[in-house]
């Protein structure tokens, strides 16, 4: 790498080619608004790689995460798709499950299990979340067909746990006007809780979790659980900044930097949302979770360098599709608009 | 009230004080890992003044992270809006579907 494109970072002193940053910024800008989800399950591994002491990725991450999520959070809410009421009852929650959660960590730690233990919890969780949002796909598909040779159209999802959790009536029962919800206060709380105790458990920011919990657990619309769970992630993110801050762990010109490529990728992912449906939006969230998988598996065989290069495949592979969705859905819009003139 | 053993409570006192810290030192990771010090030989300009400032003055150092990390992303999502408005689409309204 020449000389001339690399800096040396003031606080950790790492040398780095800014424009790493940058297209690393785009990438989880445009998955992270698309998704719904911060994305440290990619950018960990990938500031790894670039030279970050481990610590400091995990808080360059986050406080990039926080800013991301601002520009993410803004636009979805523009769209009507943040339901802040309902991020705000799950995430009073999901903090104290993250704390149970890192409390079971500290305890299987005293008795040497918490590494393999974690890992294989992890992995336990994506593959059956990725079976869920696979199963979810094609049982809709089979609906959606049988529907059309019937003549009428199916509505909303295909697996219907929520239908079932929403027969609980505990006190005080909440109506969620943007996510059309009308339940308990207890279930949004409690799957907060459950969100945050696997999160806190597994030491990830919870979007993974969060946002098929708000579809299949809620029963949210895909598009307010995405936004939704982009409100609870910037939160997140600035607690994370403030923590990872007091113990010197932050580079911040790498945050700038990063945040320089991550709101023109916000921006796209987000509106890339208007163009894609709802189901085609879970499909590629169950791809993602399965290379996330794949990932663990390999960290867990102590094979570090191919985990980070599956992880760096699988975003960029991703990154594409989502900006040629969105260009070819922008496309479309104005093409139409220009017809109407 | 009168307080019974006045010398046993002072001394455990000290020893608490000087025991806790080096207990902590004992079970943590080495102190090279735990303490970082940013090298302000060679910055100058904004880098020397954010190194400056994480090595003298933390809470302000990460005070500053989170403002300037959310006054970013609030300008950069409003720029952003502008040109993606001036390129002509819509961004009032999202009709997608499930």
């Amino acid at each position: 790498m020449h000389e001339w494109l690399t800096i040396t970072l003031p606080i950790s002193g790492v040398s780095i080619n800014p424009l790493l940053l940058v297209l690393l910024g785009i990438a989880v800008g445009v998955l992270g608004g698309f998704f719904g989800m911060g994305g440290a399950w990619m950018v960990t591994p990938a500031l790894n790689i670039f030279g970050f002491p481990m610590p400091f990725a995990v808080g360059t991450d986050l406080c990039h995460m926080a800013g991301k999520s601002i520009i993410s959070t803004r636009r979805h809410a523009k769209f009507g798709n943040v339901d802040a009421k309902l991020g705000l009852a799950m995430l009073a929650f999901d903090v104290v499950g993250i704390e149970c959660g890192a409390r079971l960590v500290m305890y299987l730690e005293r008795l040497g299990l918490a590494g393999p233990v974690i890992r294989w919890v992890y992995v336990i969780f994506l593959f059956l979340i990725g079976l869920l949002v696979f199963y979810d796909f094609f049982k809709k598909r089979s609906l959606e067909k049988s529907a059309a040779a019937n003549g009428s159209v199916p509505g909303g999802s295909a697996v219907r746990w929520h239908e079932t959790l929403h027969k609980i009536k505990i006190p005080p029962i909440v109506r969620f006007n943007v996510a059309q919800v009308e339940c308990s206060l207890w279930l949004p709380a409690g799957v907060g809780f459950l969100v945050g105790f696997l999160a806190g458990l597994l030491g990830i920011g919870g979007g993974l979790l969060m946002m098929p919990a708000l579809v299949y657990m809620i029963g949210c619309p895909t598009y307010v659980a995405v936004g939704t769970d982009l409100f609870t992630v910037m939160l997140a993110g600035f607690y994370g900044a403030f923590t990872y801050g007091m113990k010197g762990r932050i580079e911040l010109l790498a945050v700038i930097i990063m945040l320089l490529g991550a709101a023109p990728g916000a921006q796209v992912g987000t509106i890339a949302t208007k163009y894609i449906r709802g189901y085609g939006i879970r499909l590629m969230f169950g791809c993602t979770v399965f290379f996330a998988m794949i990932s663990v598996i390999l960290k867990q065989l102590q094979m570090n360098t191919a985990a980070s290069w599956v992880v760096m495949t699988a975003v960029s592979a991703m990154t594409l599709v989502v900006i040629v969705g969105m260009i070819k859905g922008a496309a479309r819009e104005l093409r139409a608009r220009r017809a109407l003139r | 009230m009168k307080r019974k053993f006045p010398a046993i409570r002072a001394l455990a006192c000290t020893a608490v004080l000087f025991l806790l810290p080096l207990g902590a030192l004992a079970s943590g990771e080495k102190e090279g890992k735990l303490v970082h010090v940013a090298d302000t030989r060679h910055l100058s300009g904004f880098n020397l003044y954010i190194a400056d400032l994480y090595n003298t003055n933390r809470l302000l150092f990460t005070l500053e992270c989170i403002a300037i990390t959310a006054l970013m992303g609030l300008f950069l999502g409003l720029l952003m809006d502008w040109i993606v408005g001036a390129i002509g689409l819509d961004l009032s309204k999202h009709e997608g579907q499930e």
